[in-house]
């Protein structure tokens, strides 16, 4: 009888409170990481609305193009209108 | 039943009931935090899918600038050479002629003419296009930007717009002086008194 109480003492006042501690940390480290990601969350949103732009490139890229050929174009106009230095 | 063993099971009860509020507060916070993750997840996949073609484009956009570096360097430093193309360059962006240009390394160890202390970034341009600037006569180092002399004929011959250049036969200057070939006579009346006098007021 005496080995039953000491193994309702164990439980009560060792094992409860190791269970209990254990979890709740558990507990704690994962409420932790949720306002961690809903952060990442918003950032990555915000940043794949920024990147919405990014299309515009290609009219970019095309718009560079003509301005390079239409400096072309002036420039080779003034090789033939202007002398060369020497 | 003894009271130890009643002891007993409360403690069991009472350690799996723990168990089951923590588990279960943990499980919630995990599927939040897989929600989250899935947020991102869509998001970062959105980033990547818009970002693909960046590189090629921005590529392709300097490979068009490079071109376009090289034409505008090469033609100015063919029309106006390398010591004036950088004193010209200098004159327009201060310091610049340190840097250099990009396709003439040499041109970084020259001493870049003082043109800009001389003449504004405006009569630079025009005297570039061979216009009316007289900067080409006084240019402050190395040759004139331009033939003075010819710069205007050689002007109208770029665009006659159907009218001659210059008349075919211009007539020659009057020749005066003693061994003129014609002589004129000298009148009379200059130096002589006048004839009438004003009327009196």
């Amino acid at each position: 009888m005496t080995l039953w109480w000491i193994g309702d003492v164990v439980l009560l006042v060792v094992l409860l409170p190791v269970v209990v501690y254990l979890l709740r940390g558990v507990l704690g480290a994962a409420k932790s990481i949720e306002p961690t990601v809903r952060q990442i969350a918003d950032v990555a949103s915000a940043g794949s609305k920024d990147l919405d732009a990014a299309a515009l490139l290609v009219t970019t890229r095309d718009q560079v193009t003509r301005t390079v050929a239409g400096v072309a174009g002036y420039g080779g106009s003034l090789d033939v209108i202007i002398d060369d230095a020497s | 039943m003894p009271a130890a063993g009643i002891v007993l099971i409360v403690a069991v009860v009472l350690i799996v009931l723990a168990l089951v509020y923590y588990l279960v507060s943990t499980i919630v916070s995990l599927r939040r935090i897989t929600a989250g993750l899935d947020d991102v997840i869509a998001s970062v996949t959105g980033i990547v899918e818009k970002s693909v073609p960046v590189n090629e484009i921005v590529v392709a956009i300097n490979e068009q600038l490079d071109a376009g570096v090289d034409l505008l360097e090469g033609l100015l430093v063919k029309k106006a050479g390398l010591n004036d193309a950088v004193g010209l360059v200098d004159g327009l962006y201060p310091g610049a002629a340190a840097a250099g240009f990009r396709n003439f390394p040499e041109s970084s160890k020259l001493t870049a003419p003082r043109i800009a202390e001389v003449y504004t970034k405006g009569t630079l341009t025009l005297a570039r296009l061979g216009r009316e600037a007289p900067i080409a006569a006084a240019s402050p180092d190395g040759p004139a930007l331009r033939d003075v002399v010819a710069a205007s004929h050689a002007a109208r011959r770029l665009y006659p717009d159907g009218r001659a250049l210059h008349a075919e036969t211009l007539p020659r200057s009057p020749v005066i002086g003693t061994d003129a070939p014609v002589q004129y006579e000298q009148r009379d009346d200059i130096g002589a008194p006048r004839k009438r006098l004003p009327a009196r007021s």
